[in-house]
């Protein structure tokens, strides 16, 4: 183990442990907006609606997100759509986890008792208002740890992005290993930083649940 | 005599290809209580669901305070029309069914402020009353998760209660409580009986049944076996069916 090497180029693992985080928490916040309303179309009674969010989901759950970054990244720019190696990262990234995150939403949203429904209709509430105020409120609580899950897998997954050569860590560890020839180091090294970006947003995740799970 | 304020005929529902309700008729008078009795499965609970049609009728009509309740509509005014119908007819579940996500003033108060019908002080004023009058007044800021049993079921009223509804429907509303909090409950509803409320009540405590009602009906099988003043049905049943059942139910 040469401990001096890793002394030595650790801050360049550093600053692409940073783009790392930038990816993926880009990527997660576009993978939730487009999971919220994935989820949402999915329940809702339009076929309009219903279909296109389902085939969404069947389609980049069933694809591989390798296969699906490479069409948007090399393939794109032939029916022009031009995008950076960072925009293609963060988009293919965002859409592939959106995918998961919708049958998460979805199913916390299912989760919550139709009784719940029922009492709010009764009242006289609309629908709409009834998710809005009764049953999101409810569903929120119990997606919390499972969109955490989804969030670490992408934050891992966006190893993916160095294949279209974004400088993050699985990238910069490439990079270092063709001039030092030490890839034991390298990856170790960037194995250190994703634990510690992981180990960091487990913990928010895990507040942010104890938070939402406070008061009832 | 004025027009009831419930009218039903020939109600049919189909869940597949089995038939719970088999041609209902049913007249009700504004500020009567209506008491349904059958065992689990006669389609009490189902009847008392189509009224503000939680459950879609196969075949009939339903008629509430001059209105068809089942009106053949497009999807939108449809989900309007029972909007507006179901601001004036207050359900009871038997599981409660309390927004575990709010304090049980903030269950009370959420439907009158999110239809606008008052603001958010007239709000909180009302709902204090309603609370005070279930004896709850000291719970308004639990969670429904720290209440008991009888509590969160009074709460339920309450949360009914605070959009002034016409009718009020009580669906097996003792049913899940352990039995020393049966009583608490009975006697918010005896109240609200004794205020000329207009009350269904579906129910298993024939006691109670006999005590409150002033017209009690004996489902099986998705008819209207026998029906009449409590006193009647209860101490001289003409059926056999009626009497075999109260037999059983009295001999337990």
């Amino acid at each position: 183990m040469d401990f001096a090497l890793i002394g030595r180029i650790w801050p360049f693992f550093a600053e692409a442990a940073w783009v790392t985080i930038e990816v993926s928490m880009l990527a997660i916040i576009l993978g939730l907006i487009l999971g919220f309303a994935a989820a949402l179309a999915s329940l809702s009674r339009n076929v309009l609606l219903r279909w296109p969010a389902r085939a969404y989901v069947s389609v980049f759950r069933g694809t591989p997100a390798l296969i699906q970054l490479f069409l948007l990244y090399f393939g794109g720019p032939q029916i022009g759509i031009n995008l950076g190696p960072f925009e293609a990262g963060v988009i293919g990234l965002g859409i592939n986890i959106g995918a998961y995150m919708c049958e998460t939403i979805r199913g916390a949203i299912l989760s919550v008792d139709k009784g719940q429904t029922e009492a709010g209709r009764c009242l006289g509430l609309g629908q709409a208002q009834v998710m809005r105020r009764v049953i999101l409120p409810q569903a929120a609580r119990m997606m919390v740890r499972p969109l955490g899950v989804n969030a670490i897998a992408l934050i891992k997954g966006s190893a993916i992005v160095s294949t279209i050569s974004v400088l993050e860590l699985s990238y910069t560890a490439h990079r270092y290993i063709s001039s030092t020839y030490k890839p034991f180091e390298m990856f170790i090294l960037a194995s250190i930083f994703y634990l510690a970006i992981v180990t960091v947003f487990s913990f928010g995740v895990k507040k942010i649940d104890e938070r939402v799970a406070l008061e009832s | 005599m004025n027009e009831p304020i419930v009218k039903i005929r020939g109600l049919k529902k189909n869940f597949g290809s089995l038939q719970v309700l088999k041609g209902i008729d049913m007249d009700i008078d504004q500020g009567q209580i209506f008491a349904l009795i059958g065992a689990s499965g006669s389609g009490k609970s189902t009847l008392l669901r189509t009224i503000n049609q939680l459950e879609e009728v196969t075949e009939g009509e339903i008629w509430f305070d001059g209105e068809l309740v089942n009106q053949k509509l497009p999807h939108r005014q449809r989900e309007a029309h029972l909007n507006r119908l179901r601001q004036n007819i207050g359900m009871v579940f038997q599981h409660f069914n309390l927004f575990p996500h709010l304090t049980a003033i903030e269950n009370v108060t959420m439907a009158p402020l999110m239809l606008g019908r008052v603001n958010k002080a007239e709000a909180i004023e009302q709902a204090k009353k309603l609370l005070d009058k279930v004896g709850l007044s000291d719970r308004g800021d639990y969670y429904p998760s720290k209440l008991s049993g009888g509590q969160k079921q009074r709460v339920a009223i309450a949360r009914s209660l605070a959009m002034n509804p016409k009718l009020m429907l009580f669906d097996e509303v003792t049913s899940a409580l352990d039995p020393e909090l049966v009583g608490e409950v009975n006697r918010v509803m005896k109240a609200l009986a004794e205020e000329d409320m207009t009350m269904i009540i579906v129910t298993h405590d024939l006691r109670f049944a006999e005590d409150v009602s002033d017209h009690v009906i004996f489902m099986a099988d998705g008819l209207v076996v026998e029906e009449g003043p409590p006193s009647l049905v209860f101490r001289a049943p003409q059926e056999d069916r009626t009497k075999s059942f109260l037999q059983q139910v009295f001999n337990d």
